[in-house]
């Protein structure tokens, strides 16, 4: 009996040997094929051939479908080969895993469309369910919620079970409800719990889901569906009142830092300097030029970029200021009609020198990895490069003033400015201390110009679209009070985001301005007058 | 301070004109100027695009073209068999200069034929100078149509070769129902957007499903706007957003898209005015699969597109040099120019204009464009995706060339009209009455 038993393990455990052997080939052979159709450069076997690779079970699938997704897999059309070039630049056979020396000479990266990105992401999805790494977990998770594919469910259901992180098992809950939502025979009971656990999500993405999967729903799970949609819409509202005015605390830190130089040199020095725009384009070409010399001699250190261009813009701009001034400003001064034609002549002239030497067409300037993306706080989006504009105009502002109080420099520009005479005869050198303020406003507008290059385009014209909006600043603000201009630039900026919502962008920007041209006819001296012997002079 | 400007202004000493006028004149000598030498023996060409100011951006490029092109063909000998000049002056991106320019070329330089504007609004304040002096302009620009003169000869897309085409795709390969209409606040995308409007709506696009908006020139916050588009395309409906959004606002806008995380795949974006030239100034790694709908792309590979690229790569020195639509749009059009000029023997503006229409030109596509009786040409329309080496991968193509309608057959005051120069010597020719002389915008 038993050694019946066991004759009949031994025949069981040989045939599957016996098949295992020779289905391994025949597998192999489909595979080979599923690949091969990469090379046929046609959208359509494209599509099949991600999903049969993707379903194949092979070890190559992973990284096949990850390099057609980064554009590193490149096929030979008239060999039909295959081949994967790896992050390190090796490159492997596709099919076969084997090393390969170099690409054939007609090898071009098989190409994809929208439709075809959306297969690879959900097929990267279910291939990167069970990874190791708890965040590309929470990834696949993400895009198995927003593809709600029926066959991932039994992986989605393994992995919930033996799943320990926290932000993962969240993640294949809500993955598992937009399944079961989706599904047409699951039950009523399944399918209200699913609505409930994505209402508690809560997002945009919650709701898109929702909505769309509103008609041919019982009856049941369509009312509870409405409900859920209308709390989440009016949770949403609230939330939107929060993004806006981040929105404009950032627009407001954009527009001070633009004007903070100008709060210098027209503010504090009364010089009409039409050119400040210009120092901020320097202060943009600088970062510029610092990244073209890291990218061809060190690339280790581009995320230090930035950090390198603050200090090389501020002298540049600096730099170029003071010279200005000695050449052309301390001849005009009280004369305020001159120096403004004379100062926008000088813009022009900056312009087309930067357009001439680096060209017209906009130069790229990249961001760091630390001011690209965003990351979530409650329903509003925050996106770093915003966050960091708005930490460092800070800082600027605070070294700034902190500068005009505490320094020796300081405490002279403000003497000279308050009253040049009396502190010309206690022994200052009021040229000297005038060309320093120069260089001081356009040293920071150069450094604005660092922070810009992040957000807007590097043209010889990134001056000009800043110019009136800092004025507009200083003016409303009041002019020769930097605690007025740093009111006024976030005054500005909210209330500018609250109105663009309501009016649009364009009679928003037009609003603006009718409501500061009123407010100057009623405060000619804006938010912040000066008092005192010092608005006389 | 308001109050000492104004009282500046009204005393102002002779003095202070002087270095006012120093000021005005360091701002002016900056721009390039080239003075024209008088030869009898050369054909005169005339290129009128901005080299300063916001245009400069765009315009420089083909002002470049011409100067190849014009170099390409005196290599070959010239036109009947003088050698061709070019004639190049700087309307510093400013609109009634552009016309006092054109009047200075025809004028004063007395050139046979001129390149030139980008802006519709340029086009629009040269128009009564090529009309008053009887010359010809090659337009090279994609634009809203509504539009069909004796003088002018259009090489750039009118709607129905790149906007509708472009919404076709959309609704048909991605299955868009919802739909973001963004642009510059001006007459491009205000006329682009009212037909793109209409022709959704005849293809049973609510009203609930279409957005559109509008941003100034040169905007430069875009956070409010993609937060808004995100919220459109969350209502489950497939959504994406057709930009006409025009120049420098472009960079910022792709920039916050990017960081705020919306990607091609879930709202795809296609534009009508972004080409190789303004991606270069982006990281395209965060854009890949947004779209653009244009007549070229550089990455077609034809053996004359290869030959265009080395031969301009090599002209200007600069072996990372795009090329883009309007570029191709100047070749179709000198070539069709050169052409007409041989076949009339004569660079006589009235001789070259009436045998302009039926001249074919190969195109860099590897197709044949003709120059229509409406002043327009038959070009190809491709749909191209953005690639992370900021270049397109062409994803879909018209089957054969589309024929550019001078008047858009979508809106109620221009579907009547036609433009004829050949049988009815007429601009805009309404159908309907028989008659010469339409309303139109």
């Amino acid at each position: 009996m038993f050694g019946h038993f066991l004759d009949r393990f031994r025949a069981i455990v040989l045939s599957v040997l016996l098949i295992s052997c020779f289905a391994l080939p025949a597998f192999a052979g489909t595979f080979e094929d599923a690949v091969g159709k990469f090379a046929n450069d046609e959208f359509s076997d494209t599509e099949e051939a991600i999903e049969a690779v993707a379903s194949s079970g092979n070890p190559l699938a992973f990284p096949i479908i990850s390099a057609l997704q980064e554009e590193r897999l490149s096929a030979d059309p008239e060999s039909k080969k295959v081949f994967i070039t790896q992050a390190d630049g090796k490159i492997i056979d596709a099919a076969t895993g084997a090393a390969v020396d170099k690409l054939p000479d007609n090898a071009a990266s098989v190409r994809l469309n929208n439709r075809l990105r959306r297969t690879v992401e959900a097929a990267l999805g279910s291939l990167t369910l069970l990874s190791p790494d708890p965040a590309k977990r929470v990834a696949a998770a993400q895009s198995v919620f927003k593809s709600h594919d029926e066959n991932a469910l039994p992986v989605v259901e393994g992995a919930l079970a033996k799943e320990t992180d926290k932000a993962a098992k969240e993640a294949f809950t809500e993955a598992r409800a937009a399944i079961i939502l989706f599904k047409s025979d699951a039950s009523d009971n399944d399918k209200l719990e699913a609505v409930s656990v994505i209402k508690s999500r809560g997002d945009q993405e919650a709701l898109a889901l929702l909505t769309s999967a509103g008609p041919d729903q019982p009856p049941l799970v369509a009312q509870a569906i409405t409900g859920a949609i209308a709390s989440i819409q009016s949770n949403l509202a609230m939330w939107s009142a929060v993004q806006n005015a981040w929105y404009g605390l950032s627009l407001g830190s954009v527009l001070l830092l633009a004007a903070i130089g100008l709060a210098i040199t027209f503010g504090v020095m009364g010089v009409i300097n039409m050119a400040h725009g210009e120092m901020v384009m320097l202060g943009a070409y600088t970062t510029f030029v610092v990244q073209e010399v890291i990218r061809t001699r060190y690339p280790g250190l581009f995320d230090y970029s930035l950090l390198i261009a603050v200090p090389l813009a501020f002298l540049v701009a600096g730099g170029i200021g003071v010279l200005i001034e000695r050449s052309i400003i301390r001849f005009l001064y009280g004369r305020p009609l001159e120096t403004l034609l004379a100062t926008w002549g000088l813009s022009l002239v900056l312009q087309q020198a930067v357009r001439t030497v680096f060209g017209p067409t906009n130069r790229e300037v990249g961001n760091p990895s630390w001011m690209s993306g965003a990351f979530e706080l409650g329903q509003i989006t925050i996106t770093y490069n915003r966050l960091w504009i708005l930490c460092f105009t800070l800082a600027v502002f605070v070294i700034l003033l902190a500068m005009l109080r505490f320094t020796t420099l300081g405490l002279e520009m403000r003497a000279v400015t308050q009253n040049r005479r009396m502190a010309a005869s206690m022994g200052i050198a009021t040229s000297r201390v005038d060309a320093l303020t120069f260089g001081l406003g356009s040293g920071i507008a150069g450094i604005a110009g660092v922070a810009l290059s992040q957000i807007d385009n590097v043209s010889p014209n990134l001056g000009q679209s800043y110019i009136i909006d800092s004025f507009m600043v200083v003016v409303f603000g009041g002019v020769g009070n930097l605690w007025g201009t740093l009111v006024g630039a976030f005054t500005l900026g909210i209330a500018n985001k609250f109105l663009e919502p309501v009016a649009g962008a364009v009679l928003g920007k037009i609003a603006i301005l009718v409501l500061i041209i009123l407010f100057i006819q009623k405060r000619p001296r804006g938010l912040f007058a000066l008092k005192g012997r010092a608005v006389e002079a | 301070m308001l109050a000492q400007l104004t009282h500046d202004i009204a005393t102002l000493s002779r003095r202070g004109w002087l270095a006012a006028a120093a000021g005005l004149v360091l701002g002016l000598a900056s721009s390039p100027f080239s003075p024209a030498k008088a030869a009898d023996d050369t054909i005169k060409v005339g290129v009128l695009h901005s080299l300063s100011g916001t245009m400069a951006i765009s315009e420089t490029t083909l002002k470049d073209t011409i100067l190849f092109l014009i170099d390409e063909q005196n290599k070959k000998g010239g036109v009947l068999g003088k050698k061709l000049e070019a004639v190049v002056v700087d309307p510093a991106s400013n609109w009634p200069l552009f016309a006092e320019k054109a009047r200075e070329l025809i004028t004063k330089d007395k050139v046979a034929v001129v390149f030139g504007c980008w802006t519709s609004v340029s086009r629009k304040s040269v128009l009564p100078v090529f009309k008053e002096l009887n010359n010809i302009l090659f337009y090279p620009v994609q634009y809203e149509g509504e539009e069909s003169e004796r003088n002018v000869f259009y090489t750039g897309a009118a709607p129905n070769q790149q906007a509708i085409p472009a919404v076709d795709y959309l609704m048909k390969d991605e299955k868009v129902k919802r739909w973001v209409l963004a642009g510059t606040d001006y007459v491009y995308p205000r006329t682009t957007n009212k037909i793109l409007e209409a022709y959704l709506k005849s293809k049973g696009v609510k009203q609930e499903d279409i957005m559109i908006n509008y941003t100034p020139f040169g905007h430069s916050d875009w956070q409010t706007i993609v937060a808004d588009i995100k919220k459109f395309g969350s209502a489950g409906k497939k959504t994406a957003v057709v930009s006409t959004i025009n120049g420098d606002a472009n960079v910022p806008f792709y920039k916050e898209l990017g960081n705020q995380g919306i990607k091609a795949t879930d709202i795809p974006v296609v534009a009508f005015s972004v080409g190789e030239e303004e991606l270069a100034g982006i990281d395209t790694k965060p854009l890949v699969g947004h779209l653009a709908a244009w007549n070229y792309f550089e990455s077609i590979k034809t053996p004359a597109n290869e030959k265009f690229i080395k031969e301009w790569q090599a002209y200007t020195k600069n072996p990372k040099r795009v090329t883009n639509d309007p570029m191709e749009a100047h070749y179709i059009g000198f070539n069709m120019w050169v052409k007409a000029v041989e076949k009339v023997k004569s660079t006589d503006p009235d001789k070259v204009i009436d045998a302009l229409p039926g001249i074919e030109a190969p195109n860099l596509t590897g197709g044949v464009s003709k120059m229509l009786p409406n002043h327009h040409i038959t070009k190809p329309v491709f749909i191209g995706e953005i690639k992370g080496n900021g270049q397109f991968d062409v994803v879909w193509k018209t089957p054969g060339l589309v024929a550019g309608d001078a008047w858009s057959k979508e809106l109620d005051g221009s579907k009547d009209l036609i433009g004829d120069w050949v049988g009815k010597k007429c601009g805009n020719w309404n159908t309907k009455t028989n008659k010469c002389g339409g309303q139109g915008s």
